[in-house]
């Protein structure tokens, strides 16, 4: 109940910061490279939160996450490329496309743990890149060209749905039972929580909206390949999630937009560029070593400056 | 229906390997009764509330609670049926409030689907209303209501026994299994324990079967003792009974010598 309070003041500032982008980017005061900056922001932190659900929530040690982004990102470009249709059906495609593999990816693989989990789904992103590379139809190893047809609008209304759903999936009783998953997983089927299920729905979540991102991602670039989608793409996406904090979903929203920045500023540094980063991760790491937000959310600062006494009641 | 037991368990056993780890267990709960289960270290107690539990399906035997077979059920899904439990080392959802702990025992009676929570229906704010309002209610009845926000791994180790309690009642049992909900505690806070397993077992109309060590809670709340060793059931009977049970005193103490010279 809490949280529905916060609902109305999210939607306005979602729409505040679009119109004010949108009108910067129509009166052309900033120009392409920023606007396509912020397009892939959206989509970073669209990854992340998707990623965030599986991992920060339902616990579930995932590092394949770029196997659904390929999913989404070939599907779509197949919809409207080969099939002709509109960018909105692709982008729905892409997502039901990729829920769809992670259902028959997860069923049997959620079974695993930790480690194994990790192993297991770090193998099937490499056979996802594997079987595009081999279809001749997507053009194998040259890529796929695909017309631009990611704007501003289409990034940032995905990335509030994706916000939306993640956000109210989590503060649920469903995204209580993932979390008691996360937890302590026996004890959550002690208590008549369907485990199996859980991780599993938290699985097809999380991979349908990085099939979203990938609808977007792949009509930002006119080209894909299947080299975009090794598995240092899983960890650029897992780095996001980690570096926010692990179950802080404002974390790793904020982390997905610092990495981008970051990224893309230092691409004018191309010799130094990944040692800047790499570095930029470190020292997070040493002085944030639970992440940037802990598992704190960015309303709980809120809460923090209302309360006189810094918050937390103990005991009395 | 006043004879029908709630619980039969039937000939049951489990074999790891070639380990038989618990073998022909015979065990019969009514409604309504105390009932303790005691045995040396590694008798297999720990092993039958896995078993009632769904944790390990029993390799023979069944299971039979309010005359359905529960065995090879999953462990959710025995909940569902009316068996609860506690853990010998606590396991709480330790990064939880102390409030969304007794939450998420009450998850599988509200109704709300995935769908309206992400919609945010009405019936998603009504579910998760209920939820909370039956929760704070259940945490006063334990007086763990002034902890509700703290988190679960802050409480002191008494108070988390207490809360695992109350978690594993808010799933609705008719059958409580504690284990071992008196390890780690002093004789006071024994002496608590007792006195809360008495009220909620009137309170909640509850049967429990109840693994523990301390012979002073087991003898003075349990009216009825079985006694596992090496797997097997070694005796049953009254506390009074039990203590006086050669076979009993004899895992427990070892064998009487009766002749040294020999």
């Amino acid at each position: 109940m809490k949280k529905s309070k916060q609902f109305w003041p999210f939607i306005i500032v979602a729409v505040l910061v679009y119109a004010v982008v949108q009108i910067l980017i129509s009166t052309e005061i900033i120009n392409q490279f920023y606007s396509n900056t912020l397009i892939l922001i959206a989509i970073n932190i669209i990854l992340a939160v998707s990623l965030h659900l599986v991992i920060g929530i339902t616990g579930q040690f995932s590092i394949g996450h770029a196997g659904f982004l390929a999913v989404g990102a070939y599907l779509s470009a197949i919809v409207t490329m080969k099939l002709h249709l509109p960018f909105v059906v692709a982008i729905i495609v892409g997502g039901i496309v990729a829920a769809l593999a992670g259902l028959i990816v997860g069923i049997p693989s959620l079974r695993l743990k930790g480690d194994y989990l990790a192993i297991a789904t770090l193998g099937f992103a490499e056979i996802i890149r594997i079987v595009f590379l081999n279809i001749d139809a997507v053009g194998g190893a040259a890529g796929m060209q695909v017309s631009h047809l990611t704007t501003w609008t289409y990034a940032f209304v995905c990335l509030v749905i994706t916000l939306v759903v993640i956000v109210n999936f989590t503060n649920s009783r469903h995204g209580l039972a993932a979390i008691s998953v996360r937890e302590n997983e026996i004890a959550s089927d002690a208590m008549g929580i369907n485990t199996t299920y859980y991780k599993v729905i938290a699985f097809a979540i999380g991979s349908f909206f990085a099939g979203v991102a990938g609808a977007l991602f792949s009509h930002n670039f006119y080209i894909i390949q299947p080299s975009q989608f090794g598995f240092l793409k899983s960890f650029d996406i897992l780095i996001f999630v980690v570096l926010g904090g692990l179950g802080s979903l404002s974390g790793a929203v904020l982390s997905a937009i610092l990495l981008t920045v970051v990224s893309t500023y230092l691409q004018g540094y191309p010799e130094t560029r990944m040692i800047i980063y790499s570095l930029v991760l470190i020292l997070v790491m040493l002085y944030r070593p639970k992440g940037l937000m802990g598992t704190m959310e960015i309303t709980d600062y809120f809460k923090l400056w209302r309360t006189p006494k810094g918050g937390g009641q103990h005991g009395k | 229906m006043e004879n029908k037991p709630l619980l039969e368990v039937k000939n049951t056993g489990i074999q790891f390997g070639g380990l038989k780890a618990v073998q022909n267990l015979n065990m019969v709960l009514n409604q309504g009764e105390l009932v303790g289960l005691i045995g040396p270290n590694g008798a297999g107690k720990t092993t039958s509330f896995n078993l009632l539990t769904g944790v390990y399906e029993p390799t023979e035997g069944d299971i039979i609670f309010k005359g359905e077979r529960v065995n090879g059920l999953p462990p959710f899904k025995v909940t569902r049926k009316g068996i609860s439990r506690t853990f010998q080392n606590i396991r709480l959802f330790n990064e939880l409030s102390v409030l969304d702990n007794v939450k998420v025992a009450y998850h599988s009676l509200a109704k709300h689907n995935i769908l309206s929570s992400v919609l945010r229906l009405p019936s998603h704010f009504k579910g998760e209303q209920e939820m909370e309002e039956k929760s704070i209610e259940f945490l006063k009845i334990f007086s763990l209501d002034k902890y509700k926000d703290e988190l679960a791994k802050n409480l002191p180790y008494g108070q988390q026994r207490r809360l695992e309690i109350a978690r594993a009642l808010a799933a609705g049992p008719k059958l409580l299994l504690l284990d071992e909900p008196a390890a780690g505690m002093n004789p006071q806070e024994t002496k608590d324990l007792m006195d809360l397993i008495a009220f909620i077992r009137n309170k909640f109309d509850l049967t429990i079967l109840l693994i523990e060590h301390d012979m002073n809670l087991v003898m003075g709340v349990c009216e009825r003792i079985y006694v596992l060793d090496h797997g097997q059931l070694l005796a049953e009977g009254s506390p009074e009974e039990i203590r006086n049970h050669p076979k009993v005193i004899e895992a427990y103490l070892g064998e009487e010598v009766h002749d040294v010279n020999a």
